[in-house]
């Protein structure tokens, strides 16, 4: 195993993990800062119409398709009407009928949209429309139309363009004139438009939408035109001609079709509404992820089970604390009791807060070493002595507990998640140590050992470090990429530039 | 900070990781860690291979063996008690001799049988094994120190250390224990470290904790200058330690006894980093020598005149790290 070894292992780590992090940060949007949120839109569709006195349907179409937004949640909303959807040509529809109903009606369709820049339009490629089937004179309108429409053009995109602004000079143009004097046309130039287009076999459709805009309130649809180029669909204003899709336009629906229709009724009076709000971004990433089959968040920590996840935001902190110990240890030279002793400390400091947690810390070691002292005059055998030791600190606990709930010191209470195992061997090894080596070594290491999990303390309590490892717990991998290359320092320690003084030949004697 | 450094790395001052990682992990297999952490082991392996140690007086393996103590020490008025998996001198029990029915340690102290007994039930248990595993406690003979470094020591019994690199000393101290050390050897428990010219044998200034000293501070006498006697059998004998523990790294400790000469009194397969304080001399250019010039297979005698050629004090040479 030499140094290519270690430092190719650690370049592969590094790489997966940072690759897996910016795949989950960048791709699928997992919030990097805790408390990130997303912005969402709620959409929705009121329905109202008189019944008549058999039985009604109403259909309302639904988004589906819509290239840079993706559904997050919806909900349909009514009263004693049953609600289904269904997919049709034109995308989807959902259908609220009952067999008798009386009095004014209104039903809703609710969803929650959020931007995901991953999905187009995914449909496959449409066949070409089949030609319009017109009169003789309109057929040689037609075809002199897009004869000299093409002329004037380049390509698909240019053809529509120059298309669309002859359509909307409307009767001045010689060729327009003649549909739009006939009433069997339709007089909305995007649907005049594809009924070109379909006699220039180009697959184009309309499509209708909203503006999702910032200020909440009803808005009103409006369309645009999509037009595929062979490769692609391409999005045209039918009245501004501008090309592409604007950033903020939900395509609700697509076809001539209006979007509701009401059989068994009347009056039918349909509004849309739109308001902006914000969500956990993490609840989104959640949901992209799915949609997009990854499997990212079947296996992250968001698939566990609330408590567990508790669990898991912190345990997943205890190998950085514990990276702090190689840190401290390897390149410092602090001594401590027991190698991960201050890790344990440090995860129960999480709960009394620093200053608590030392007061609390020292009282109950000092106590239990004054303990294991005379314990030690009453010559107990080894685990019998132990298993004393652990019972006194854990009625230690409690009388610190109960005492300071009668004083009223809230703090006091979280003496109860100090680790008492651990307690009771670092009393016994310190007492050991004590009595061995001297009270100086005893205090120096327990001091160095709460300096440690003070220090640990503190970086274990990063919030955004907590919250970068449960989101991507990947990055953990870097703390082994760190352990591979520590354990590979042979450099001095810090303490030792001053244990080793006296080598130095400038170094004078006492 | 940094040119401190330097200037260590310059001195060829090898430092904890550097040890643990180029030298104790690289030459000293795990498979052989227990001939050393058990010194019962190691004892008997040494008296194979003809390796002098403290005689041994019995062994008391269970709670229920404690009561054979007063047999096995009624010849031996002056004996010791050594947990066989302990380190650094924790558990150790001088007995210098008794008054009436009870026992006198080296410091002075009186203990009654029972109290002696706790203290071994309390080292079977495994109080100062690592990991606090099961242990024995081994009885031993007392070693009767030469008055060679009475005016040195303050009770208790020097012991030579000798780190050996793949058979070669490379490095020697001796351990010279103070009123603070409570008599025990250890350098960590306030012991003095005196280094050795390893070509002679004879002693340079001396270290305690971090700081370089030139008098003894229970004695006060000049710790400089003082012969160590039978030199050549000491190296002899720490040489022939990589032999007998397949380490290449160890540290052998030695002790001069009045009635048997030279004894090892154990070996160390993770020897402390102090003795370069009390030469002033870096490890790591003499391990560099080494590993440059000598022959890892020669003679244990080949060994040590290599190394009284090469060890000169000071020794000089620059350092690559
Ligand atoms: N047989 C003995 N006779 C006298 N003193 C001893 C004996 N064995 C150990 N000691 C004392 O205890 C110290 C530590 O003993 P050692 O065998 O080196 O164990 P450790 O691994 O704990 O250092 C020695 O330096 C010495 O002072
Ligand atoms: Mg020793």
């Amino acid at each position: 195993m030499n140094n290519k070894h270690i430092y190719i292992l650690a370049a592969l780590l590094t790489a997966f993990s940072i690759g897996l992090f910016v795949y989950k940060a960048k791709v699928l949007g997992f919030p990097v800062r805790p408390q990130q949120q997303t912005t969402i839109w709620n959409i929705e569709a009121a329905l109202r119409f008189h019944p008549g006195p058999a039985a009604v349907k109403a259909t309302l179409r639904i988004p589906s398709l819509t290239p840079g937004y993706s559904i997050f949640d919806e909900n349909f909303i009514s009263r004693g009407f049953g609600v289904t959807t269904s997919s049709a040509p034109a995308g989807r529809e959902a259908q609220w009928s009952v067999r008798q109903a009386s009095g004014p009606q209104t039903m809703y369709y609710r969803a929650i949209v959020y931007r995901d820049d991953t999905r187009l339009a995914q449909d496959t490629t449409p066949p070409f429309p089949s030609p319009p089937e017109l009169d003789e004179a309109s057929q040689v309108a037609l075809e002199a139309l897009i004869a000299e429409v093409r002329r004037q053009s380049a390509d698909v995109a240019s053809f529509t363009v120059q298309l669309l602004r002859r359509i909307n000079q409307g009767d001045q143009d010689p060729y327009v004139r003649v549909f739009l004097r006939r009433s069997d046309m339709p007089t909305d130039s995007a649907q005049l438009a594809t009924l070109f287009l379909a006699g220039a076999q180009i697959p184009a459709r309309v499509a209708h939408g909203i503006f999702l805009r910032s200020a909440p309130g009803p808005v009103q649809p409006e369309s645009i035109l999509e037009v595929h180029d062979g490769v692609q669909w391409l999005y045209f204003n039918p009245r501004t001609l501008q090309q592409g899709l604007p950033p903020n336009f939900l395509i609700w629906w697509r076809g001539d079709e209006p979007i509701a229709e009401v059989e068994g009724g009347f009056d039918l009076e349909v509004t849309l509404g739109v308001q902006e709000s914000l969500l956990p971004a993490m609840a989104v990433a959640e949901r992209r992820a799915e949609a997009s089959g990854s499997h990212a968040v079947d296996f992250s920590l968001f698939a566990l089970p609330i408590a567990t996840q508790a669990v898991y935001r912190v345990l997943l902190m205890v190998p950085i604390g514990a990276l702090m110990i190689v840190l401290l240890r390897n390149f410092v030279g602090v001594k401590t009791f027991g190698t991960f002793m201050p890790v344990l400390i440090a995860l129960a400091f999480r709960e009394t807060r620093l200053v608590w947690g030392i007061v609390l810390f020292a009282v109950i070691v000092s106590l239990g070493l004054l303990i294991r002292f005379y314990l030690e005059k009453l010559r107990l055998l080894l685990v019998p002595r132990l298993t004393c030791v652990l019972t006194v600190v854990v009625l230690l606990m409690v009388a610190i507990s109960i005492l300071s709930e009668k004083l009223g010191l809230q703090p006091g209470l979280s003496i109860a998640l100090f680790p008492m195992v651990i307690l009771a061997m670092t009393i016994e090894r310190m007492s050991i140590v004590w009595e061995e080596r001297g009270a100086s070594e005893a205090i120096q290491e327990g001091v160095g050992s709460v300096l440690v999990a003070a220090i640990a303390y503190v970086v274990m309590g990063i919030a955004w470090l907590e919250h970068l490892v449960f989101v991507f717990p990947e990055l953990l991998l870097l703390v082994v990429v760190a352990t591979l290359l520590a354990g590979r320092y042979t450099g001095y320690r810090l303490l030792e530039l001053r244990r080793f003084k006296g080598v130095l030949p400038e170094y004078t004697p006492q | 900070m940094f040119g401190r450094a330097r200037r260590l790395a310059a001195e060829g001052v090898l430092g904890l990781n550097k040890r643990n990682r180029d030298y104790i992990l690289r030459f000293n297999p795990r498979s052989r860690y227990p001939l050393v952490d058990d010194k019962l082991l190691s004892k008997q392996l040494a008296i194979q291979a003809g390796i002098a140690v403290p005689p041994l007086y019995g062994v008391i393996r269970t709670q229920h063996d404690i009561r054979l103590l007063p047999d096995m020490v009624r010849d031996h008025p002056q004996f010791v008690l050594k947990p066989a998996h302990g380190s650094a001198g924790d558990g150790i029990v001088v007995i210098a001799g008794r008054s009436g029915a009870r026992y006198r340690t080296i410091s002075g102290v009186l203990l009654d049988f029972e109290q002696l007994s706790h203290h071994i039930s309390n080292a079977i248990n495994g109080q100062f094994s690592l990991g606090g595993v099961q242990d024995v406690v081994i009885v031993e003979y007392m070693v009767q120190f030469l008055p060679v470094f009475e005016s040195l020591s303050y009770q208790g019994v020097p012991d030579v250390r000798i780190i050996v690199f793949r058979g070669y000393p490379v490095m020697a101290m001796v351990r010279l224990p103070t009123r603070a050390s409570g008599g025990k050897a250890n350098l960590h428990q306030g012991a003095v470290g005196a280094g050795i010219d390893l070509a002679t044998g004879v002693t340079l200034d001396g270290v305690l904790g971090t700081e370089v000293i030139t008098h003894h501070p229970d004695t006060m006498n000049p710790i400089a200058g003082v012969q160590v006697p039978q030199w050549d059998t000491i190296l002899e004998i720490a040489a022939r330690c990589y032999e007998l523990s397949g380490l290449g790294y160890i540290g052998v400790d030695i002790v001069l006894d009045r009635q048997y000469g030279p004894l090892v009194l154990e070996l160390n397969a993770r020897p402390g980093l102090a003795i370069q304080v009390a030469n002033r001399q870096g490890l790591l250019r003499r391990l560099q020598i080494c590993e440059e010039r000598a022959d890892f297979n020669a003679h244990y005698k080949e060994r040590v005149a290599f190394s009284k050629r090469e060890f000169k004090h000071p020794v000089k040479g620059c350092c690559q790290s």
